[in-house]
């Protein structure tokens, strides 16, 4: 059994509150946000491994990014991933969902044979969760989206999907293409032995010469949506703390939903 | 290949870029802005730059897009059952259509709809596209996918909306994909520029720390996903002047590759979360499962759903569909009460969009008391059989008056 397990390397949410940074402060920013693994990405790397480790597989992770995304794919080697590619060429930058999903298309198929492919159920930097089912499309296979529990029976999957309000138990012919959530499992540390091999691990780069994607479906080129801005939100007004004791505080609380009128049997 | 440029001659170095790239993808070498490969061709960094030293080549591509008319929305459906979000669509794509002097269109696929009809005839939309098949009652990816992307090839609408569901955002990308044009999530507004007919779709990344503003200049149709409980509801007009278009989907190539075996329910009754318009949300301060029933009894008694923090959803103590927050649910309700709540970054940026927040905390330098509207410093044990018990009488009292 092979399965292809698609990473990104995203900025650290921790950081996140440092893209509030007011352009009038014209300090120099001395490094880059800390960049991790995007955490539903881990998730599917640790799913990967424990399939490995139960039903003997191969496991080759693969990232679309920047050079520095080898620090993403090492972790993954790291944790116990076979193989892994980073697929980085300055003409795959600003690429959508759309140009990232068949760009990783084609280099999953230039990669060969496969069973599964596993993604996060969404990148935390763009929040689209587009490229599982965009990537799903190019290759024409089945897909299944926010998955917390997966088995795996001989050709087919086992998965439990979650709905707004309940779980769905769906069945899959392999090969296909599965989003996974945070709760499918805890991803694993890795261990002295995993550090020491990834770091000595070559990782291949392919690039488009190596690909050789027409340039009108890669990057910004092939990509259908432009952002046209970016700003940063209306902070919300600061709050305030209710004083008193006790039953004074949950007066007033109850007068103040009254009367921004938060409750339709109340007013 | 990259199509944006620093003009080194009027780059003085000073980091401003820098600082407002949200992709960390310039950085400051030899006293000159330097562009990295991540970069995304926002733009950010040419509104800021006050020397006009960093240039986006537009490129005009000529495409004749004149052939894609009108607006559509999909109206999703669960059981038969029109979704919330399909009315909200309405009133937005009424909107975008009216603007741009189009029809609006209503596309649903489902099995025995037909008495659905007269529901979604009593709303503002000029056409309704019926698909009625045994194969479509329950979602399934490849059907509906199938099923959409003939609609949108025979029928060449200009936009299609469709509702940032776990459904929605399962097939959009699908469709989208199929279809080679672009694709907008979760979007929170939508305008139109009536002269190049551009459907200006707003969206939050980062968790919301920023705004993007996205185009699909040269790709028809434009299709985004608009996040549920953000566009204002539109209320029927009892008007009933729209045609049905019944389509006969052709479903004949198509395998059944996925199969559903069953539903797990947990719980019953369970509201969903990005529906509601009251939340309340307990965290580990609630220090044992058993007393989620005092959060229970709240939501209860406010009309409201049930939230959580991951600490508690991994601990076990409520299943998963209730997480608020990064990994959870991104959710916009009316009144968001968070009892027991540290208040973290990654449960903030699924909350923080909340018109009112109440915090109920009794560390006062919690966190979340940076974003509440109203922070209550008390020990929540005490505070809510008091809130409880005093809404009870209020209610009671309501319904004898
Ligand atoms: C990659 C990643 C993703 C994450 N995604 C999410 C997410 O989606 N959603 C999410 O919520 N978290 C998420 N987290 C976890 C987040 O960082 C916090 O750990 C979590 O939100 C904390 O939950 P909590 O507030 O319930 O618990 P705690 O942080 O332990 O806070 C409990 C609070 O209760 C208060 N308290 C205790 N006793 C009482 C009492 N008797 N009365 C009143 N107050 C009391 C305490 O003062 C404290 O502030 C994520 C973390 C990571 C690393
Ligand atoms: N550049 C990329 N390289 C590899 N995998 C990616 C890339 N972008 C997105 N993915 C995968 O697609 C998932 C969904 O991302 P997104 O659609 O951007 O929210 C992520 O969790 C990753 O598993």
């Amino acid at each position: 059994m092979h399965i292809i397990v698609c990473i990104k390397q995203v900025p650290d949410t921790e950081e996140l509150p440092r893209v509030r940074v007011n352009p009038e402060d014209n300090t120099i920013v001395r490094e880059g946000i800390k960049s991790i693994i995007n955490p539903f990405d881990e998730n599917a790397i640790e799913e990967a491994i424990r399939i490995k480790e139960k039903n003997s597989a191969v496991v080759t992770v693969i990232s679309m990014g920047p050079p520095q995304a080898k620090d993403a794919l090492r972790k993954a080697l790291a944790m116990g991933a076979d193989k892994a590619i980073l697929i980085s060429d300055p003409v795959f930058a600003g690429s959508d969902t759309l140009a990232t999903s068949f760009t990783l298309s084609e280099a999953i198929r230039k990669i060969g044979n496969f069973d599964l492919i596993l993604l996060g159920k969404q990148a935390i930097d763009g929040d689209t969760a587009q490229v599982g089912p965009g990537l799903a499309e190019w290759l024409g296979i089945p897909q299944v989206t926010y998955v917390r529990r997966l088995e795996i029976k001989d050709k087919l999957i086992k998965v439990e999907r979650v709905l707004e309000d309940c779980f769905e138990i769906v069945e899959v012919k392999l090969p296909a293409v599965v989003t996974v959530t945070k709760e499918i499992n805890e991803p694993r540390y890795p261990s002295l032995k995993g550090l020491l091999r990834a770091r000595k691990a070559e990782i291949p780069v392919w690039g488009n010469d190596y690909l050789g994607l027409p340039l009108d479906k890669v990057g910004l080129d092939g990509s259908p949506t432009r952002v046209t801005k970016v700003f940063v939100p209306e902070p919300p007004p600061k709050g305030k703390i209710i004083e008193g004791d006790l039953n004074q505080k949950v007066e007033k609380l109850i007068e103040e939903i009254k009367k921004r009128d938060l409750l339709k049997w109340l007013r | 290949m990259a199509k944006i440029r620093v003009i080194e001659e009027k780059c003085t170095g000073c980091g401003r870029c820098v600082s407002v790239c949200s992709f960390s993808q310039i950085k400051i070498e030899n006293d000159k802005a330097q562009i990295m490969q991540g970069c995304t061709f926002c733009g950010a960094c040419v509104d800021v730059c006050p020397f006009d030293a960093i240039e986006i080549e537009k490129e005009e591509r000529k495409v004749d897009l004149s052939g894609y008319r009108g607006v559509w929305i999909f109206a999703e459906q669960r059981d038969g059952e029109i979704m919330p979000v399909t009315y909200e669509l309405i009133g937005a794509g009424r909107y975008l259509a009216d603007d741009l002097s189009e029809e609006l269109s209503v596309v649903i696929l489902g099995d025995k709809l037909e008495n659905k009809l007269q529901i979604l005839q009593r709303y503002p939309v000029d056409k309704v596209y019926l698909v009625d098949h045994p194969l479509l009652g329950n979602y399934r990816t490849n059907f509906y996918t199938k099923v959409l992307f003939d609609l949108v090839k025979k029928y060449q609408p200009e936009i299609l909306l469709i509702g940032a569901t776990s459904l929605g955002r399962d097939l959009a990308p699908r469709v989208a994909s199929r279809l080679k044009t672009g694709l907008t999530a979760d979007c929170t507004s939508l305008k139109v520029d009536k002269e190049k007919r551009n459907l200006i779709q707003i969206r939050p990344a980062f968790g919301g720390n920023i705004m993007a503003s996205i185009i699909t200049p040269y790709h028809r149709p434009q299709m985004a996903t608009v996040r549920p409980k953000v566009m204002r509801k539109i209320s029927p007009r009892g008007r009933s002047n729209c045609e049905v278009i019944k389509v006969d989907p052709d479903l004949s190539g198509e395998d059944n590759l996925v199969n559903i075996i069953g539903k797990v329910r947990e719980e019953t009754g369970v509201q969903d979360l990005q529906e509601a318009e009251i939340i309340v949300s307990g965290g580990r301060g609630l220090g044992k499962p058993e007393n989620f029933s005092l959060i229970k009894k709240l939501a209860e008694l406010l009309g409201g759903a049930v939230g959580a923090s991951r600490a508690v959803v991994d601990a076990g103590w409520i299943p998963s569909y209730h997480q608020v927050g990064q990994t959870g649910k991104t959710v916009q309700p009316k009144l968001y009460i968070a009892c027991g709540i540290s208040g973290a970054i990654q449960h903030q940026v699924g909350m923080r969009n909340s018109e009112v927040i109440v915090a109920i905390n009794k560390d006062p330098d919690a966190p979340i008391f940076n974003i509440a509207t109203y922070g209550i410093v008390e020990d929540l044990h005490k505070f809510l059989p008091v809130l409880i018990e005093k809404l009870e009488n209020l209610s009671s009292g309501k319904n004898k008056g």
